[in-house]
């Protein structure tokens, strides 16, 4: 039995660095994306395999599902096929070449001693024994919302920085375009399935494995097979809820952790009995500004320009 | 010290250089903005490898949550290097 499973995580390994070898190998990138986006998907069952199931969804949904999408879209603007493709022999290539195999053989030293040196110190123990204070039962939720709940403050500020970003220096997309009968027809189905699944990850994650950032995904899916069906819904928001909605889940997080300086003096230490009912209205909040910051990552700046935001 | 945790690690850190090596040497910029994503990718993999601790044990929470970030804060970085890179018009030789 332990043989066959090594046997297929060492299946598992090599055809995850085919992939990733093939993505950027072959000559148009139009073959190289969906090849890029399998190598997400096949990494979302490792996570799986691994004992990770949070990261599982969140890879499958972010990793391969949504940056899949934002490279596809690009595929329209961007030059897909180089012409001097396979730079022959050169200085460069051979030194970098050398460089990759200096960097393999110090990686494997250092982590195959790391591993055997093995110091022990699992913070697993630590999270265990104090989960039943967190407010939460899913370890990993805790973790983020509760332990390190600084952390996650600052993801969401980075998100925020990167949709300005986007806003205020990318070039405008093209707009919604009118869909198909059949993409239409599968929109029909998928979006009010795919809310009521962003919805129920996000109320599951406090005990099973899900939580914000998935269920922000899912729903910036949702969003987005609208958009393809001519629906813009982040455009369609106006101004003001557009703002809101961007930046409710920094705030948020930055007013509850004001909010129970009041108790405890220190910011972002939840009182006990009410860390659960916390957690749950940042999550909430931060799942609408992740969903809608995802979803603007895929739309075209306002008619007024970049400057209008 | 698991067998999965040895395949994984290499594997990881496998990817990392090859991301490394694309991201250095592909001729196209949205070639390099995907080889970023499989050098983060890979990074991430040696990470929860590390987490792993047999099937019956719980695994590390402390490094999965530092992943779910990373695969947050790597999707951010992807999507405003594409909003850059669609502004150039991928004109990197410019």
């Amino acid at each position: 039995m332990s043989a066959a499973v090594t046997l297929v995580d060492l299946v598992l390994s090599a055809v995850l660095i085919v992939l990733a070898c093939s993505a950027l190998a072959v000559r148009s990138l139009r073959q190289g994306i969906p090849l890029f986006i399998s190598f997400g998907l096949l990494l979302a069952l490792i996570w799986a395999r691994l004992a990770a199931p949070d990261l599982a969804i969140a890879e499958a949904a972010i990793g391969a599902g949504l940056t899949g999408g934002l490279l596809m879209v690009s595929l329209r603007e961007l030059p897909t096929a180089a012409n001097a493709f396979a730079v022959r022999f050169s200085a460069g290539r051979v030194l970098v070449d050398l460089l990759t195999l200096i960097l393999m053989v110090v990686f494997t030293y250092a982590f195959w001693s790391g591993l055997e040196s093995n110091d022990g110190g699992r913070l697993v123990n630590d999270v265990s024994a104090r989960l039943p204070e967190s407010g939460v039962s899913n370890p990993v939720t805790a973790v983020l919302l509760n332990f390190r709940a600084y952390d996650t403050l600052l993801e969401l500020a980075v998100l925020l920085a990167a949709v300005l970003g986007i806003r205020s220096v990318g070039a405008p997309f093209p707009g919604p375009g009118t869909a198909n009968v059949m993409l239409s027809g599968l929109s029909n189905w998928i979006v009010p399935v795919l809310i009521v699944t962003g919805g129920y990850v996000l109320w599951a994650g406090a005990d099973t494995p899900g939580g914000a950032f998935q269920a922000g995904a899912i729903l910036a899916a949702a969003l987005i097979m609208l958009r393809l069906n001519g629906h813009d819904v982040v455009q369609g928001i106006g101004l003001r809820a557009e703002r809101v909605s961007l930046s409710c889940g920094v705030m948020g997080f930055l007013l509850v952790g004001g909010a129970v300086m009041l108790n405890d003096s220190v910011f972002l230490r939840y009182p006990t009995e009410w860390a659960g009912s916390l957690i749950l209205v940042i999550e909430v909040l931060a799942t609408m500004a992740i969903t809608f910051s995802l979803a603007n990552a895929f739309a075209a700046p306002p008619a007024g320009g970049p400057a209008s935001v | 010290m698991f067998d999965e945790q040895v395949i994984y690690g290499l594997t990881g850190m496998l990817l990392f250089v090859v991301g490394l090596r694309g991201a250095l040497l592909h001729p196209l910029l949205l070639g390099q903005i995907i080889a970023f994503n499989i050098s983060g990718a890979g990074l991430f993999l040696t990470l929860v490898a590390v987490a792993y601790d047999g099937g019956a044990s719980p695994a590390d929470p402390v490094i999965h949550a530092l992943v779910l970030t990373g695969i947050v804060v790597a999707i951010s970085a992807t999507a405003f290097a594409l909003a850059i890179a669609r502004r150039i018009r991928g004109n990197i030789n410019d």
